[in-house]
């Protein structure tokens, strides 16, 4: 039986597929048969169309980014709208980051179909689940015009190592002039911290104006643990850490297996960052955080005391 | 230059924000403000406006009657002018029929230079709309901007990515949206209060913009809720106090038992 095509715009960085393009593969099981959309240079196809066979993808259309590089989101709308349309695509999977979002809004215009973003769930139909309201109410939604357009949340499901036929063939987008008005004019990647990105971590740990500016017992405690570091509003306004580094409403939404929040009280614009993770740890001197309403588990402590202590006795057992 | 900046007006994250009982959000029950996130569009708009010779800016919001507090904030900040577009069948429009009345009110004030959002509502927080407003009036977006800068119609802004932080070019008649690391709102001074009662605010409808009320609303959309579900509150966790040690200890063994260490 032919199985519709579900699309999948891989994320990838020089190549290197990231985390969440293998989450969107196994969702696109669910659904139809994963196509994998990988816009990328020649001497980065074979590798990623390994890891995206290896990871499930039945076909891999590869698309060179000579005529899509250099362009800020609206030439990828394009792209995918032509593969859509050619493909008969069942729905189109992007990961739910600031770039994807837009280039599925663009998409839905073009394709004339509904957009569901901030999936942090998928399931045949396809029927969405999404966290609203700061994470105190849970939508169940789907797309009832044209092709179901959904934005997926890191972590929404785990890679699946299930080889698919991995078939590759090659597309040549039509690029509008119109879609080339936007130019990237410069690109600096960020600085390797040698931590997993923040979005992408199955353990994130945050600091925030209970740190005191000193965000070393949090970073240490990371690291014992092979987790990212955050931090909340509070910490990024005073200048301790990078706004790269901002969980919560203006920053980034993470929904991790663990997050450990030390020195955040727990304002409503962090928790809508980081409501939806598996499990919750709130260390913090002040017993009235409202955090602490959250927690799996509740420290209340001094931070500076706490952490070393745990990341002592972590590092110890790991021998 | 013709500024248009996009203001909406959203139920108050702080209040107790619930569903109606169609799913829709209840937006008249619950208190509501212009969006925090804005307010930086408007900061930027008249930033804009300050820096060069002829420039207005016009308020956009389409909302319910009560969504004219958004328009009035923002003509207190300083802006010059408000366009209200308000129509019953407007209620429970998704983001693509929001995007379509917001470009239809765009064309029919004359068109603009440069349309200004936000980052993303406060409220819905899907950030596709600035997208979606490029898409449809064959703009090119330089979106989710921290720096702004622009020299006449030429804009550069700075874009800060997952991965990467990018400098953006483009040429005006643009959308830009704007994130809260752009720069601090202005607050409304008093004298800014007075001579905001002063100033025009356009009330439109539907049929004002020539948009046909099947094509937006609840009934239109292109998505739909099938349930929403209040979140079971978390069942209360351990909470411990640290004595001598004792906090430490019992993270450590909290993480022990879940597998994490």
């Amino acid at each position: 039986m032919h199985m519709t095509e579900i699309l999948v715009l891989v994320d990838h960085v020089d190549g290197a597929v990231r985390k969440p393009a293998f989450e969107l593969l196994a969702i696109a099981k669910r659904l139809g048969s994963p196509s994998a959309v990988f816009i990328g240079t020649a001497d980065q196809v074979g590798a990623a169309t390994e890891s995206l066979t290896k990871f499930g993808a039945d076909k891999v259309y590869v698309v060179d980014d000579a005529a899509v590089k250099g362009y800020l989101v609206a030439p990828k709308a394009e792209v995918l709208a032509q593969l859509a349309q050619k493909a008969g695509a069942g729905a189109v999977l992007i990961t739910s980051s600031a770039e994807g979002k837009e280039v599925a809004g663009r998409l839905a215009i073009k394709l004339q179909s509904g957009v569901i973003t901030d999936a942090v769930d998928v399931q045949a139909g396809p029927v969405t689940t999404q966290s609203v309201f700061a994470g105190n109410y849970t939508v169940q939604a789907k797309v009832t015009k044209g092709t179901p357009i959904i934005t997926v949340k890191p972590n929404a499901a785990a890679p699946e190592e299930t080889a698919g036929a991995g078939a590759r063939e090659d597309f040549v987008p039509t690029i509008s002039d119109s879609a080339r008005k936007a130019r990237i004019v410069a690109s600096q990647p960020r600085v390797a911290s040698g931590r997993p990105e923040l979005t992408e971590a199955a353990i994130v740990v945050s600091g925030g104006r209970g740190t005191g500016g000193n965000f070393e017992p949090v970073e240490k405690f990371a690291d014992s643990l092979g987790a990212a570091v955050g931090a909340s509003r509070a910490a990024v306004d005073s200048g301790w850490v990078p706004h790269a580094y901002q969980v919560g409403q203006t920053g980034k939404t993470v929904s991790p297996q663990l997050y450990v929040a030390a020195g955040i009280s727990g304002a409503i614009q962090h928790r809508a960052g980081m409501q939806t993770s598996k499990t919750i740890v709130a260390v913090n001197k002040d017993e009235e955080a409202p955090l602490f309403e959250l927690v799996d588990l509740g420290i209340v402590g001094d931070l500076h005391a706490v952490l070393p202590a745990a990341t002592e006795a972590i590092v110890a057992r790991k021998g | 230059m013709k500024i248009v900046v996009c203001v909406k007006h959203v139920t108050d994250a702080t209040a107790d924000q619930k569903f109606e009982a169609d799913n829709t959000v209840d937006r008249v029950n619950v208190d509501g403000l212009l969006s925090e996130l804005d307010e930086y569009a408007v900061e930027q708009s008249l930033q804009l406006k300050e820096k060069n010779e002829d420039a207005e800016v016009v308020a956009l919001c389409v909302g319910p009657e009560k969504a004219a507090d958004a328009v009035r904030k923002a003509l207190q900040m300083g802006a010059d002018s408000g366009v209200h577009v308000s129509d019953e069948a407007i209620a429970g429009s998704d983001a693509i029929a929001t995007a379509k009345v917001l470009a239809a009110a765009v064309n029919k004030i004359g068109g603009a230079d440069v349309v200004v959002t936000g980052m993303a509502s406060t409220d819905g927080a899907m950030s596709v709309v600035p997208a979606m407003l490029a898409e449809l009036l064959d703009l090119p977006q330089v979106t989710f901007a921290s720096v702004v800068e622009s020299q006449g119609a030429e804009f550069r802004i700075k874009r800060d990515g997952d991965v990467a932080t990018e400098i953006i070019g483009a040429t005006a008649p643009l959308v830009l949206s704007v994130t809260d690391q752009s720069g601090e709102a202005r607050y409304p001074s008093f004298k800014g209060i007075m001579a905001a009662k002063k100033k025009p605010v356009e009330n439109w409808s539907l049929s004002d913009l020539g948009v046909d009320a099947s094509e937006v609303g609840l009934g239109a959309a292109w998505t739909a809720v099938v349930e929403t579900t209040a979140r079971p509150a978390r069942t209360a966790g351990e909470i411990v106090t640290d004595e001598g040690g004792s906090g430490a200890q019992a993270l450590v063994n909290f993480l022990a038992g879940k597998k994490f260490i």
